[in-house]
């Protein structure tokens, strides 16, 4: 089909949306993202039975807990798709895209770029330092 | 297990909003299966953090560690030499852990990130219920392993009030009445005479109503 979809999109892949954690969430958010979409298969298609449902699940739990430390639970979206249906991809795209474009800048990385020194880990030995942009 | 629920994120905020530097720390026993106080749920609560900070402008030096068990001394130990790059702990274990810390790490702040609730077990992924109250003497063997001390309101240990109806307690519908539970249990053992049997006056010394209790092993002692 050839469909363009925003070159502003960056897709990472995992075997079912099943997969994805609050923690891969936040994280992407840490690191500057402006916004989040997860994209599942349609409900009741999962190979895994459960695994998109989990994903919304989770899905809901980062809308919460980013409205609730100021981000912004409207940059974390779910989407539901069947594999070969391009042309809903591409609208899903477009819409999130929209939509991050309200919203604006990620706070969190306007406060990046003035204050890197917060990236550094704290102390060898501790499991931290999974600071922005480590 | 002990049961934990996360602590609101506004309300951990509150407490280390005046911090520069804290130290997340988790435990890997009861607090991670009930997913409130594990690795996971340390990383979450740390990015938040981090997050918080940021927007707001403050550089915070936010730390994760989950250590396998915050009520031994020999764990909390590992995090001795590097304790006092934090100003203060968000501790995510239960109630035991965070006084457990605050005991070994005097000079340092303890804040909880959790509230603990009961030692209890998971009826199913994300419900869990009370079945223990650790009333230091135990009458299961008499009451076919169902606990009136834990799951009946009155804590009666000699058959149902008048509030028992259609098996659920008066409280609320959603409660089952513990008495209509044993008298089922023991109709299933074939032992309803147990039923008959009255149970003397408990003990309660070995309750909380003997205050703070310690439990001494004269054989294990060092």
């Amino acid at each position: 089909m050839r469909l363009n979809y925003p070159s502003s999109i960056r897709i990472i892949r995992v075997p079912c949306t099943g997969k994805v954690d609050v923690l891969h969430i936040l994280r992407c958010f840490e690191r500057g993202a402006d916004g989040v979409y997860v994209v599942g298969c349609r409900e009741g298609d999962c190979h895994y039975q459960s695994g998109n449902f989990r994903a919304k699940k989770r899905v809901e739990q980062a809308q919460q807990l980013l409205d609730r430390i100021g981000i912004g639970g409207s940059r974390v979206r779910m989407c539901n798709l069947s594999s070969s249906d391009a042309p809903l991809f591409v609208r899903f795209a477009e819409e999130m895209h929209a939509a991050v474009l309200g919203a604006g800048p990620n706070p969190v990385r306007a406060a990046l770029a003035s204050k890197r020194t917060i990236t550094d880990p704290p102390a060898a030995g501790l499991n931290a330092g999974t600071g922005p942009l480590s | 297990m002990i049961v934990a629920a996360k602590k609101p994120i506004e309300e951990i905020i509150e407490q280390v909003k005046g911090l520069r530097s804290v130290l997340v720390l988790g435990c890997n026993e009861c607090v991670t299966v009930c997913e409130a106080g594990g690795k996971k749920e340390v990383g979450v609560l740390a990015s938040a953090l981090r997050m918080y900070f940021l927007q707001q402008g403050r550089e915070v030096n936010v730390g994760e560690h989950t250590l396998e068990r915050q009520c031994d001394t020999e764990y909390l130990e590992e995090i001795r030499n590097n304790i006092d790059a934090y100003e203060a702990v968000v501790s995510l274990a239960c109630g035991v852990g965070i006084q457990f810390t605050a005991e070994r790490y005097p000079s340092k702040p303890v804040y909880p990130g959790v509230n603990t609730c009961f030692m209890g077990a998971a009826l199913e992924r994300g419900v869990w219920a009370e079945r223990c109250q650790g009333c230091g003497s135990c009458i299961l063997a008499s009451t076919g392993a169902v606990c009136p001390v834990t799951r009946c309101a009155k804590r009666l240990l000699n058959g149902p009030c008048g509030g028992s109806t259609a098996g659920k307690c008066e409280i609320s519908k959603d409660v089952d009445c513990a008495w209509q539970l044993i008298v089922d249990r023991l109709k299933t053992l074939g032992r309803l005479e147990d039923y008959e049997t009255l149970c003397p006056v408990k003990d309660w010394s070995t309750d909380r109503a003997g205050g703070p209790r310690k439990v001494i092993r004269e054989d294990l002692r060092s």
